[in-house]
């Protein structure tokens, strides 16, 4: 789960990180009292969980409170990369005299971590890091020993931090590590890390990344969840404990195992091009154990998404055995009744397939057609939703 | 021939006890793998019991430790189906006891846990598969994982893949070929084994002809494991990689499989695996096809 500015900042606090927290508003009004409470120059910062919104103009400097009510009325409401913003950060307007740039993350390719640091930064690093990267330094971390103080002074050492500034950048790489570790992370970035007036170092931005697996040892977490901004069926999905992703197309999608349903989803839209060019509606992955209950909450909310035409369950039966898969079918449509309206395409293959397609064929529910093949049904389940468009 | 795990493995599971542990242990048992134990400290010196597929019943000793199950039976692989909270002790405890080969079946196990057990691992003896994957079978020989030993039987194509349930459908599309060893790696940021280490396992294995890699979105792997083959693999190999269609920054289910950026992308993969001379299919049913024409003419 990706972390919202206001969010990140308060861990980096939590865990010493030397950083402005400001006041987190919803509205204009709230967002001029906040300025008018803060006094002096602010800063109005759009809250969403996408980069690039200074370039968006979702960041604005408010010199007055009357200013503050202003920007934040126009950034509230705005779209940032397909994001509404819901929230705004109201901010004492620190200028940095130098920008700098700061984060650990997980390194997949090494198996590793990774500390990226860089002086000559801060909002244009990717610029800094393509056309002088022998000033983005990256340092790697092991896992099994990570950052002590020796480990926070050769990163800073590396980095070249201006010796005035060595102390507070050690304790900052220090603080930021206990985030990144105590919280789960698998980002933290400080972008900018800001020197202000006065040779003081802090944290002026902040992104994280949390890992839901570790969820269970971080009750607090989820009062991060951005439920304001998720899709209603996605949310709907989620509160079924339901694998689920909207997508914007015609062709409802079910299968069982994460990579199945992506290769569904590719297949699906392979096979669109011959028909209106439909496209996959969904990623919905319901996992080994597909009994009736999961496959009705399944195609409930499938056939909940307006968008969709028609629907393809795809299962290849593993431990999961095909005639289960078929009950759950069946037993799905009989607990939706009425409210089940559109055609599910049905391809079943592995264990025990045979019984399992002889449940759907005596059934022989008028939605519910059968196919051979994964790309056969694919087919026929965008030829369909064509038809219905 | 086979990689990692054959007929004289001796499997030991973490877990014996738990749902899983005792659904996959009787599948194991089942498929004629010489399952010989189980671990559970709180469980010790009981035994469970299952049935080979004749029928027979095999009484397995519970242990209160990997060390004491090694030392008792012999056994050089385990297959972990331990809660989430408690993998990395387990793993942590696999390691220290010198088991050869580990196979991390748990999903959701969080990643630093992975990252840490992984650092720890490093210059000590076990090989680890996983987490969150269907593990390894050697048709014919063993399983050690939750992959139906039904589907396929023994031949010439090694097959190594991120999904658990893409391993199944291409095992099922070639299995009138069959299989020397299918591995499923798994699809976590971080993993133990990797497409390269089993392509290089494949290449030395006499018994493999050939190769199919699948891979999905996220990460370099495949990227990394183009420019292997490119070098190291004179087998033929076949390609297929999901997650085409996936939008840019969306998790599809594999906590791996995300899209953030340029790199990463199944276009991307493909291209890498196409400019190391690796046929890529389309679909999973070109694909089976693409290694059909390679077996046909070889």
């Amino acid at each position: 789960m990706d972390l919202m500015e206001y969010q990140a900042k308060e861990l980096f606090a939590k865990h010493g990180a030397k950083t402005t927290l400001g006041v987190v508003v919803e509205s204009a009004d709230d967002a001029k009292l906040a300025a008018e409470e803060l006094g002096g120059v602010t800063v109005i910062k759009a809250q969403v969980k996408a980069g690039g919104r200074g370039k968006a103009g979702g960041v604005k400097i408010a010199k007055t409170a009357d200013e503050a009510y202003e920007y934040a009325s126009a950034i509230l409401g705005m779209d940032i990369k397909g994001h509404t913003v819901h929230r705004v950060l109201v901010v004492p307007a620190t200028p940095p005299v130098e920008e700098y740039y700061f984060s650990f993350l997980l390194d997949r390719s090494n198996r590793s971590y990774l500390c990226i640091a860089s002086v000559e930064g801060g909002v244009e690093i990717e610029e800094v890091a393509k056309t002088n990267p022998e000033a983005v330094k990256q340092i790697a971390v092991d896992p099994g020993t990570g950052v002590d103080d020796a480990k926070a002074a050769e990163i800073v050492d590396e980095a070249g931090f201006p010796a005035e500034l060595r102390d507070q950048a050690i304790a900052m790489a220090k603080s930021l590590w206990t985030a990144f570790v105590e919280e789960d992370a698998t980002l933290v970035e400080v972008n900018p890390l800001a020197r202000l007036e006065g040779d003081v170092l802090e944290a002026l931005d902040g992104k994280m990344s949390l890992d839901d697996n570790a969820d269970f040892r971080h009750e607090d977490h989820s009062g991060y969840e951005d439920s304001a901004a998720a899709d209603p069926l996605e949310a709907k999905a989620k509160s079924k404990g339901l694998n689920y992703v909207k997508l914007d197309g015609e062709v409802g999608i079910i299968g069982n195992g994460a990579g199945l349903v992506m290769s569904t989803l590719d297949v699906v839209a392979y096979a669109g091009e011959a028909h209106g060019s439909v496209k996959p509606a969904n990623f919905l992955d319901i996992g080994g154990g597909a009994n009736a209950q999961v496959m009705a909450d399944g195609l409930d909310v499938i056939l909940n998404d307006e968008q969709v035409k028609s629907v393809f369950v795809n299962v290849f039966g593993g431990i999961t055995s095909c005639d289960a898969v078929a009950d759950g079918i069946v037993g799905a449509l009989d607990i939706l009744g009425d409210d089940a309206t559109k055609p599910l395409v049905v391809r079943l293959d592995g264990n025990n397939v045979e019984e399992g397609r002889r449940i759907l064929n005596e059934a022989n529910h008028p939605l519910v057609s059968l196919e051979e093949t994964m790309d056969g049904a694919a087919d026929k389940a965008a030829e369909l939703a064509n038809a219905a468009k | 021939m086979s990689i990692f795990l054959n007929k004289d493995s001796k499997v030991i599971v973490q877990g014996i006890t738990g749902g899983e542990g005792t659904k996959h242990t009787a599948l194991m048992v089942k498929s004629g793998t010489n399952v010989v134990g189980g671990v559970n400290a709180r469980k010790a010196g009981t035994t469970v019991t299952h049935k080979t597929a004749d029928g027979a019943d095999v009484e397995l000793p519970v242990f209160g430790s990997v060390e004491e199950a090694m030392k008792e039976t012999g056994a050089d692989v385990s297959v972990a189906f331990v809660p989430p909270a408690f993998t990395k002790a387990a793993v942590v405890e696999a390691i220290d006891a010198g088991i050869g080969l580990l196979v991390i079946i748990t999903e959701g196990v969080p990643v630093q846990d992975s990252a840490e057990f992984w650092a720890y691992a490093q210059g000590k003896g076990t090989r680890i598969i996983g987490p969150n994957c269907p593990g390894i079978i050697t048709p014919g020989e063993a399983l050690a994982g939750i992959t139906p030993a039904t589907i396929a039987g023994k031949g010439p194509v090694g097959l190594v893949s991120k999904s658990g349930t893409l391993t199944y459908q291409m095992m099922f599309e070639l299995k009138d070929f069959g299989f020397s060893t299918a591995i499923g790696i798994g699809g976590d940021p971080i993993i133990g084994t990797t497409h390269i280490d089993a392509l290089e396992a494949f290449e030395a294995d006499p018994e493999t002809k050939a190769i199919v890699m699948i891979g999905e979105i996220g990460g370099d792997a495949e990227e990394r494991a183009a420019a292997y083959i490119k070098e190291h693999v004179t087998k033929p190999v076949v390609g297929y990689v999901a997650g085409f269609t996936a939008p840019e920054g969306k998790t599809m289910g594999h906590a791996g499989a995300i899209v953030s950026g340029s790199s990463g992308t199944a276009q991307a993969k493909k291209e890498a695996l196409e400019a190391a001379g690796v046929k890529v299919g389309k679909t999973p049913s070109e694909t089976a096809a693409l290694m059909r024409e390679i077996l046909n003419n070889a």
